[in-house]
């Protein structure tokens, strides 16, 4: 028996639950209901409508991606850094909610910024306006960045602990000031985790539902609450699928991008 | 270090197998899987079912009929019993999806008042025997709200900002722009949903709309968010009784009056099971717990016999009869619900 | 000075990260329903949890199939891992890149295509689909972990044992899976993991069954209810237990 052989019944799985599930798409992105051949629904992707959807699925994604990006560098480069870096209960506390179940985090905010919870009562007492906030889209990316601050740090936090200290000792040595040291050798070298940082979060947040369901009342359909909606009200599982085709190009394209930049992997929090 | 690994794997596996015997065995006990809407029962009465005739029931929730129709539709032989609304029991019976009901297994059926037995669409109730009848109405915050209600009309007025909840629930939404605008319920002409589609994008656009939901409406009310709220009576009765400033209207230009209906699936494992627990909701006292519970109209004979005038009071309860004669019953129209459904994605956008 | 600046950042982070859970955890032991107004000190919502069939029966479903599909996929997945490193490079690299797509494809392509095959092949979506779905985003998290370790044992050592009479399954065992086995552990901490807080695929491929997200989302809909303010306390406390025992057996630095 050859040693390969051990990776068959992976190689068997991938097919039967991996590819044969993508074909599926395709196929009913390609059909109608009678099952001919049909570009129909794909041509239906482009209508005003679903442009709307998902260009706001886009734009707030976006937007959630640099709030975290310009929270969780800063997060991760002081945890990494001689001040912090021995601190494993830091460490630990600021991974957690990661850890925690994320619906649970999103019920959390749910409670924090309802019309009668905390936050507007505090207000209240503060003689303060309060503010509406669920059912707002900031509601919702509030709402993103809360759930995937703790993804964009750890990558971040990874790849700057991985970078070798003299490097930045021989920066220093050249001299260098801070600034420079910074700009020219610490934030290249972590660029892996950068980029790493940002799929962990664009993507989810480009593709979410429950969010935006919880947090904005239905107010906002994004992506993911259109594609739940055609196949679990609507019953329209080939614009569903058309749907879901788009996403999965919008998806490679979005990897091979980062893939350019950070062709060695190295950024990959595994 | 060889030893550990084979206990580990062993413990693991021993594990699963512990965990996963109740699922496997599921085959020798009866079991019934039921799909009803969320909020629809007392969870006393699915226990009390279970410990009565020994089956075990897995209770599975949806909250539009469309949602209901998906699921059924697309995972064949996983439901039993299910509660679809009037105009769904229609359909499901013109498509063939509906097991007839055997009466002498539902014995209870017999408890049913007048207008819900044999209604117009499950004539000599065939395929249907209903479970809870309402109306859709205007759930309001007096406090909140300048006046009495009596138009659906005040749902887009601008003062209200952020003030109303929408159903998320097409015919529903669309239903009250429908009579409002003077049409029916049940109209499908372009000329009307056009009109309907223009309304309630102009009611987003002024900023009116709090959100576009189902059952998180009642919690809400109940805690003021909103000034108004489109609801379905039972909803609006439990939000009264946590909350007693709150009113229900049903306005003057005329709503929907709904009947939901118990029903078994053609291709049901467990039509026995389910027939069953059809006849053990309509037991009388059974049916008085579930109506304490989620407050909706029961169509059981005793229970409603049994209202207190407090009760007998609220339109959300007792509509008059004038009311009632002023609503419709909505009517399968699914050949035309992509005009509804296109019409729905642009203003939900 | 500056560590203290730097510090008072990190707290702000802290901060923002825990007030809601911390919101919660206080609320949960709050008599009154009301989210701003504290009514009393008492357990009823914790003991209201264990009445929650609803909740109870998700927890069973969420764990069992955790279980379960980490089972399945820890050996699939190191099975792979063990078959790869001896694969032509072609076949493996065109492996290890459709290994990629479970992972990269965000959870709701993953979820709706394996449900449009269910319905397509006619299979009721219930307890197993959601296995068989958690088995097959599972599976690559192992691979992944089980590949570095075993690249840094020497492909010898297999040879040597096969060259001395041992057949393969025991050259497997005896040789490589000792070697690899902290990889491989890790590898089934993350499946388990990934199983016990999927909401999206496990969405799409069960209808019926409902795992402890599913069950969180729809409570959710219905609005807040105390009682899954205790559950989250619970798990909070689980979670936290976890990852300082996890912590102190240095595990975490491979995890992350």
């Amino acid at each position: 028996m050859k040693r390969s052989w051990f990776a068959y019944p992976y190689s068997l799985w991938m097919v039967i639950f991996t590819i044969a599930p993508m074909i599926f798409v395709v196929y009913f992105a390609l059909t109608d209901t009678s099952g001919a051949l049909s570009l129909a629904n794909m041509a239906a992707v482009g209508q005003e409508t679903y442009l709307k959807i998902l260009w706001r699925s886009l734009y707030l994604a976006l937007i959630c991606t640099v709030i975290c990006l310009l929270l969780g560098y800063p997060a991760a480069y002081f945890l990494a850094s001689r001040d912090f870096n021995r601190n494993q209960t830091l460490f630990v506390l600021i991974l957690l909610p990661m850890w925690m179940n994320f619906l649970l985090r999103t019920y959390a905010m749910m409670s924090l910024m309802e019309n009668s919870g905390i936050i507007n009562t505090l207000l209240k007492a503060m003689g303060l306006e309060p503010v509406r906030m669920i059912g707002t889209e900031g509601a919702v990316l509030v709402g993103m960045v809360y759930n995937f601050l703790p993804f964009m740090v750890l990558p971040i936090h990874t790849s700057l602990k991985k970078m070798d200290q003299r490097v930045i000792e021989a920066a220093e040595d050249l001299g260098a000031n801070p600034a420079q040291v910074f700009r020219r050798v610490t934030l290249p070298l972590s660029l892996p985790g950068v980029i790493s940082g940002i799929t962990m979060v664009f993507m989810p947040a480009v593709t979410t539902f429950a969010i935006s369901r919880l947090l904005g009342s239905g107010n906002f359909m994004m992506f993911g609450d259109l594609i739940d909606k055609q196949f679990l009200e609507l019953n329209n599982w080939h614009f569903g699928s058309s749907l879901s085709l788009v996403m999965m190009a919008l998806i490679i394209v979005s990897i091979s991008l980062l893939n350019k930049a950070d062709p060695k992997g190295e950024g990959s929090a595994m | 270090m060889k030893k550990a690994t084979a206990f580990v794997l062993a413990f693991v596996l021993a594990c699963s197998m512990v965990l996963a015997a109740p699922a496997l065995a599921d085959g020798q006990k009866r079991t019934l899987t039921v799909f009803n809407w969320f909020d629809y029962i007392d969870e006393d009465v699915i226990r009390m079912f279970e410990k009565e005739t020994g089956i075990k029931v897995t209770y599975t929730n949806f909250t539009t009929n469309e949602e209901m129709f998906v699921k059924l539709e697309k995972s064949a032989g996983a439901y039993d019993v299910i509660f679809p609304s009037d105009y769904i029991i229609e359909r499901m019976i013109k498509e063939d999806m509906l097991e007839e009901l055997d009466m002498s297994k539902i014995p209870n059926a017999a408890n049913l008042i007048e207008w819900c037995d044999s209604p117009d669409y499950d004539p000599e109730n065939r395929y249907s025997v209903a479970y809870m009848w309402g109306t859709v109405g205007i759930l309001y915050d007096p406090d909140q709200v300048d006046g009495e209600i009596d138009s659906w009309g005040v749902l887009f007025d601008e003062q209200y900002k952020y003030g109303v909840f929408m159903l998320d629930s097409i015919r529903d939404s669309f239903g009250v722009c429908l009579r409002y605008l003077g049409y029916s319920l049940n109209d499908h002409s372009e000329e009307a949903l056009d009109a309907v589609r223009d309304l309630l994008i102009k009611q987003k656009n002024d900023g009116i709309v709090a959100g576009y939901l189902v059952d998180e409406t009642k919690d809400k009310m109940v805690a003021g968010e909103a000034a108004m709220a489109v609801m379905w009576s039972g909803d609006a009765m439990y939000a009264i009784e946590e909350n007693e400033n709150l009113k229900y209207v049903i306005p003057k230009e005329g709503s929907n009056i709904w009947i939901d209906g118990m029903c078994v699936l053609k291709n049901s494992q467990h039509k026995d099971e389910a027939m069953e627990f059809i006849n053990f909701l309509c037991r009388p006292d059974i049916a008085a717990m579930n109506q304490e519970y989620i407050s909706y109209c029961s169509p059981i004979r005793q229970v409603v016999e049994g209202y207190d005038e407090e009760q007998l009071a609220q339109p959300a309860l007792n509509p008059s009869e004038e009311t009632m004669a002023n609503c419709e019953f909505f009517h399968d129209i699914t050949e035309f619900m992509d005009l509804y459904d296109s019409r729905w994605m642009e203003i939900r956008a | 000075m500056r560590k203290t600046l730097r510090g008072i950042y990190l707290g702000l982070i802290l901060f923002f990260l825990y007030s809601p859970i911390a919101v919660m955890i206080v609320l949960s032991f709050n008599a009154s329903r009301s989210r701003a107004k504290w009514g009393g000190f008492t357990f009823d919502w914790y003991v209201r949890l264990t009445q929650r069939s609803d909740i109870l029966e998700a927890l069973w479903v969420t764990l069992s199939v955790a279980v379960i599909a980490t089972a399945i996929a820890t050996v699939i997945g190191t099975g792979a891992a063990i078959g790869i490193q001896a694969m032509k490079r072609r076949s493996a690299s065109m492996l290890l890149k459709v290994s990629y797509l479970p992972m990269t494809m965000p959870d709701i392509v993953t979820g709706v295509s394996l449900m449009l095959m269910f319905v397509f092949v006619n299979v009721p979506l219930g307890y197993w689909t959601m296995v068989l779905a958690h088995i097959t985003f599972d599976t690559p998290y192992v691979l992944f972990a089980v590949l570095p370790k075993l690249r840094q044992t020497d492909s010898n050592l297999y040879e040597a044992a096969l060259d001395l009479g041992c057949t393969p399954m025991k050259a497997v065992r005896k040789v490589i899976l000792p070697e690899i086995m902290p990889g491989v552990i890790t590898g089934a901490l993350l499946s388990f993991t990934m199983s016990l807080d999927d909401f999206i695929i496990s969405y799409f491929t069960s209808y019926t069954d409902k795992n402890l997200s599913m069950v969180i989302y729809s409570a959710a809909r219905k609005g807040i209810e105390p009682s899954i303010y205790a559950l989250s306390t619970l798990m909070f406390v689980t979670v936290l237990v976890l990852l300082i025992i996890v912590n102190k057996r240095g595990a975490l630095e491979d995890v992350s």
